[in-house]
C-alpha cells in the first residue's frame, strides 16, 4: 500500500457551478428563442450564444485544469481508472439516447403503420383516412396536405448505382477512419509519433468528409428530394436518427481535433493518453450506431 | 488549486472553506450529500404545497378554490416535482453521504462532477417553478405528459419544460455515473462486491437503472420538442407516426424509474432492520439477487401502465405476466426483513419504527399493483383513484417513509447530535396516522370509479374525499414537524456516540468514525479488519 493508498480529492472548484449558470443561459436562451421563433423582435438567440460561450469557456479551463493535474503526477492509477469508468458509462447512456429513437423507428414500421393501413383484427384507423396504404419507406402519409411526405426515399439503389448513393461513401469512411484512429492509438503506444500524428490526420479527414456528405445529402434530399422534416413519419425518423448521429460525428470530431492539436503539441505519452483514448472510444461508439443506422433507416 | 490528502497531517489544514463559496465551488461529498438533501426538503414543501391545494379543492365536490386549469397544473407539478425533486435527489443525498463512508473511500470518484450534478438540478426546477409566472400558465398535462396533450394542445411553457426534464436527466446521468464509479473502483481492500453493505447494492442497480433509462426520457422530450417546433410526426397519425408511440417510450423509461425511486429504499430499510434487531440481515446474498431480478424485470413490464390503450392480446398477456413475475423477488426482500426481526433483540427506535411502517405499507402498496397488474381487472381500475391509492403508497410510506427513517437514523453520525427521540415518535405516529387516512380511503372511490385527475367528483364519493383532505393536511403538518426536530438536532441535540446505535457495531465503515463525521473521511483506505474487530 505505497502511493495508491493515499487518495486524491481535487480542491473545490469553480468550473462546475459556471457550467451550471451556463446551462441555465441555453435552457433560457433555447426555449425562448424557439417560443418566439419569426418574431422579429426577439433577442432571445444572443441568450443562446453567451450560453455557448460560457459552456465552451468553462469546457477549455476545466479540461485544462485536469490536464495540468495529470501533467504534474497528482493523479492516481484508481484515479485514471475512474476516468475509464466513468467515460464508459457514460458512452452507455449515449447508447440509451439512440435507443429511444431506433425503439420509435421500430415501433412505426412494425406496428404503427401497418396499423393505420388496416392491419390486424380489429383495426379501424382505416376509416380516418379510407384508401391509405402502408408501406415503407412511407412517401404517402395519410394526410398529405398536413405532411407532404416525399418524391423519393433515400433507401439503396441497385448494386450498378452504389458508387452514386451518398451512405455508401459515408460508410466507407466512417469504417476506415475507426481503423487508422485505432492504427493512431497503436503508434503513439509503441513510441511513434509520426505514425500517430498521421493516422490522426487521416481519421480527421474521413470524418469531416463524412460530416460534408451528410449535409450534401440533407441538401439533397430538402431540394430535390422533397423530403423534411415536416415530409411525415419517413423524414421525421430519418433526419431524426441520422442528424443526431451526425452531431454525434461532429461532437467526435471536434474531440479528435483537439487531441490532434495537443498531439501536434507534444502531449500524451505512451502509457498516459486517456484523452485521446476516451475520444477513440467516442469515436468507435458512433461508429457502431452507423452501422445500425445503415442497416434499419437505408437498407432494410 | 488542489491537494493530496496523504497523511492525518494535511487532514486538518483542509477543512470547509467559510461562506457561500464552500456550497457554490464544493467537491466535498458530504457538503453536496447536504445539499442534495436540503433541496429535496425545500422541494417536498413546495410540492406538499401543491397536494394541499388539490386536496383543498377535493374536499367537497363542486368547484371550489382553484381553476381547473390551474388544478391541472396543480396536479402536473406536484407530480414532477415530487418524483423529480423530492424523491430522486434525496436518494441522491443519501447516496453521496453514506456510498463512500460505507464502502471506505475518500470521496466519490469524480468530486467536481458531482458539484455540477447538484448544482443543474435548482436551475432545472428554477426554470419548470418560473412556467407559472408565464403566459398560458406551467405544464398542465399531468406528470406523464402524454401526446398529444403535451404537443399540440400544449401551453407555450412546454418548451421550457422539455428543457428543464433534459436538465433533471443529466443531472441524474451524471450523479449515477459518479456512483457506479465510485462503487466500481473505490472500495476498500478486501471489499468484495458481495460484501458490500446492501444500500451500496442498491444504489449500484439504481445507478445502472438510471444511466439505462433517464437517456430515453431524454430521447422522449426531444420528439416531443421536434414536433411541436420542427413539423415532425412522431406522436401524429396523420403524418405516418401514433400518439402511443409517446406512452411505449414514455413508460420503457418510467417503469425502470419507479424502480429507481424505491431500489435504495430497499437498501436503507434493510439496513435499519438488521441494527435494530441486532442481528446480521437474514439471506443477504438473496437481497443482492431480488434486486437485481426487480431491475432486470423491470425493463419488460411498462406496457401495464397502458392495458387500455388497444394493444394486441399477446402484448396484454406477456406484460400482465412479466409484471407479476416481480411480485416473487420482492416478495423475497420482504420476507428477509420478517425473518431478521424474527427473534432478534427489537427495540423501536424512529428509524425503526418508520423502517417497519415500511415494510407493511409498501407491502399493501405491492399488493395493490399485482391487483392493477391483471389485464382484465385493470380495465376496471385504469386512470381511477385505485391507481392513486396505489402508486401514493408505495412512494409515500414507502419511498418517503425510507427517506424519513434514513434520515433518523444517520443524522447522528452527520451532525453528531442526538435528535429527540419522543418528538420523532411523534412525527411518526402522526404521519403514520395520517398516511392511511390519506390513502386508504382512495382505494375505496377508485375502485368505486371515481377517476383521477378531474378537480370535481360524483357526490357518493363526498365522504370519503373529506376524510382524505384532512388526512392529508394532517400528514402535511406532521412534516413541518420534521423540519422542527431536524433544526432542533442540528442547534440542540444532546452530543451523540462513534457507534450511535447499539446494534450499529459491525454493520459498516460509517459506525467506525466519529461523530460528526470528520470533513474528510478516510485519507488512507480502511482495512476490513477494522470492521470486524469493533464487533
Amino acid at each position: 500500500m505505497s502511493s495508491d493508498s493515499s487518495y486524491y480529492v481535487p480542491a473545490s472548484s469553480r468550473m462546475p457551478i459556471f457550467m451550471a449558470f451556463g446551462l441555465l443561459l441555453f435552457v433560457l436562451g433555447a426555449s425562448f428563442t424557439m417560443n418566439n421563433w419569426g418574431e422579429e423582435d426577439s433577442n432571445a438567440h444572443w441568450l443562446l450564444i453567451a450560453s455557448f460561450a460560457v459552456i465552451w469557456g468553462t469546457m477549455f479551463f476545466w479540461f485544462g485544469s485536469v490536464i495540468k493535474e495529470n501533467d504534474s503526477g497528482m493523479y492516481s492509477g484508481q484515479l485514471n481508472q475512474s476516468f475509464v469508468w466513468g467515460m464508459a458509462w457514460f458512452i452507455f447512456s449515449e447508447v440509451m439516447f439512440f435507443f429511444a429513437f431506433f425503439l420509435a423507428l421500430g415501433y412505426v414500421r412494425l406496428f404503427a403503420v401497418p396499423w393505420l393501413g388496416g392491419e390486424g383484427e380489429k383495426a379501424i384507423t382505416n376509416i380516418l383516412w379510407p384508401g391509405f396504404e402502408a408501406a415503407w419507406p412511407l412517401l404517402v402519409t395519410p394526410d398529405n396536405e398536413q405532411f407532404p411526405g416525399a418524391h423519393h426515399s433515400m433507401s439503396i439503389p441497385a448494386v450498378s448505382k452504389l458508387h452514386t448513393w451518398l451512405p455508401f461513401w459515408n460508410t466507407l469512411c466512417l469504417i476506415t477512419s475507426s481503423g487508422t484512429i485505432a492504427l493512431a492509438e497503436a503508434g503513439l503506444r509503441k513510441g511513434n509519433r509520426t505514425a500517430f500524428k498521421l493516422w490522426m490526420v487521416a481519421t480527421l479527414t474521413l470524418g469531416y468528409v463524412f460530416v460534408f456528405l451528410q449535409g450534401l445529402e440533407y441538401y439533397e434530399a430538402y431540394t430535390h428530394m422533397g423530403l423534411t422534416l415536416g415530409a411525415g413519419i419517413y423524414g421525421t425518423t430519418f433526419f431524426l436518427l441520422t442528424g443526431f448521429h451526425g452531431f454525434h460525428v461532429c461532437l467526435g470530431a471536434i474531440i479528435l481535433t483537439i487531441m490532434t492539436i495537443r498531439g501536434f503539441g507534444g502531449a500524451f505519452s505512451d502509457h498516459d493518453h486517456f484523452g485521446l483514448a476516451a475520444g477513440s472510444w467516442y469515436w468507435h461508439f458512433v461508429d457502431v450506431v452507423w452501422i445500425l443506422l445503415v442497416l434499419v433507416v437505408y437498407i432494410f | 488549486m488542489s491537494a493530496v490528502i496523504d497523511s492525518h497531517h494535511d487532514d486538518h489544514h483542509h477543512g470547509p472553506a467559510k461562506g457561500l463559496s464552500r456550497w457554490l465551488y464544493t467537491t466535498n461529498h458530504k457538503d453536496i450529500g447536504s445539499m442534495y438533501l436540503w433541496f429535496s426538503l425545500v422541494m417536498l414543501f413546495i410540492g406538499g404545497a401543491m397536494a394541499m391545494v388539490i386536496r383543498a379543492e377535493l374536499f367537497e365536490p363542486g368547484s371550489q378554490i382553484v381553476s381547473p386549469e390551474f388544478y391541472n397544473q396543480m396536479v402536473t407539478n406536484h407530480g414532477l416535482i415530487m418524483v423529480f425533486g423530492v424523491i430522486m435527489p434525496a436518494f441522491v443525498g443519501f447516496a453521496n453521504w453514506m456510498i463512500p463512508m460505507q464502502i471506505g473511500a475518500p470521496d466519490m470518484a469524480l468530486p467536481r462532477l458531482n458539484n455540477l450534478s447538484f448544482w443543474i438540478l435548482p436551475v432545472a426546477f428554477g426554470i419548470l417553478l418560473s412556467t407559472f409566472f408565464m403566459e398560458g400558465g406551467a405544464p398542465n398535462f399531468g406528470w406523464t405528459f402524454y401526446a398529444p396533450l403535451s404537443t399540440e394542445y400544449a401551453p407555450p411553457t412546454v418548451t421550457f419544460f422539455i428543457f428543464s426534464v433534459h436538465i433533471m436527466g443529466a443531472s441524474s446521468i451524471m450523479g449515477s455515473i459518479n456512483i457506479i464509479t465510485t462503487i466500481l473502483n473505490m472500495r476498500a481492500p478486501g471489499m468484495t462486491l458481495m460484501k458490500m453493505p446492501l444500500f451500496v447494492w442498491s444504489w449500484f442497480i439504481t445507478a445502472y437503472l438510471l444511466i439505462a433509462v433517464m437517456p430515453v426520457l431524454a430521447g422522449a422530450v426531444t420528439m416531443m420538442l421536434m414536433d411541436i417546433h420542427a413539423g415532425t410526426s412522431f406522436f401524429k397519425a396523420g403524418g405516418g407516426g401514433d400518439p402511443v408511440l409517446f406512452q411505449h417510450i414514455f413508460w420503457f423509461f418510467g417503469h425502470p424509474e419507479v424502480y429507481i425511486m424505491i431500489l435504495p429504499a430497499f437498501g436503507i430499510v434493510s439496513h435499519i432492520i438488521e441494527t435494530f434487531s441486532r442481528k446480521p440481515i437474514f439471506g443477504y446474498s438473496s437481497m443482492v439477487y431480488a434486486i437485481a431480478s426487480i431491475a432486470l424485470l423491470s425493463f419488460v413490464v411498462w406496457a401495464h401502465h397502458m392495458f387500455t390503450v388497444g394493444m394486441p392480446i399477446a402484448g396484454e398477456l406477456f406484460f400482465m405476466y412479466s409484471t407479476m413475475l416481480i411480485a416473487i423477488p420482492t416478495g423475497v426482500k420482504v420476507f428477509n426483513w420478517l425473518s431478521t426481526m424474527f427473534k432478534g433483540s427489537l427495540t423501536f427506535e424512529t428509524p425503526m419504527l418508520f423502517a417497519i411502517a415500511f415494510v407493511a405499507l409498501f407491502t399493501i402498496g405491492g399488493l395493490s399493483g399485482i391487483m392493477l397488474a391483471i389485464a382484465p381487472a385493470d380495465f376496471q381500475y385504469h386512470d381511477t383513484y385505485f391507481v392513486v391509492a396505489h402508486f401514493h403508497y408505495v412512494l409515500v410510506p414507502g419511498a418517503l417513509f425510507s427517506l424519513l427513517a434514513a434520515a433518523y437514523y444517520w443524522i447522528p453520525k452527520w451532525t453528531g447530535k442526538m435528535y429527540d427521540e419522543t418528538l420523532g415518535k411523534v412525527h411518526f405516529w402522526m404521519s403514520f396516522i395520517s398516511v392511511n387516512l390519506t390513502f386508504f380511503p382512495m382505494h375505496f372511490v377508485g375502485l368505486a370509479g371515481m377517476p383521477r385527475r378531474i378537480p370535481d367528483y360524483a357526490m357518493q364519493f363526498a365522504d370519503w374525499n373529506m376524510m382524505v383532505s384532512v388526512g392529508a393536511f394532517l400528514f402535511g403538518i406532521s412534516q413541518l414537524l420534521f423540519l422542527f426536530i431536524v433544526l432542533k438536532c442540528i442547534y440542540n441535540g444532546k452530543a451523540a456516540t462513534t457507534e450511535v446505535w447499539e446494534g450499529a457495531k459491525d454493520k459498516g465503515f460509517e459506525w467506525t468514525v466519529d461523530s460528526p463525521a470528520p470533513y474528510h473521511t478516510f485519507s488512507s483506505p480502511p482495512s476490513m479488519e477494522s470492521l470486524k474487530s469493533s464487533s
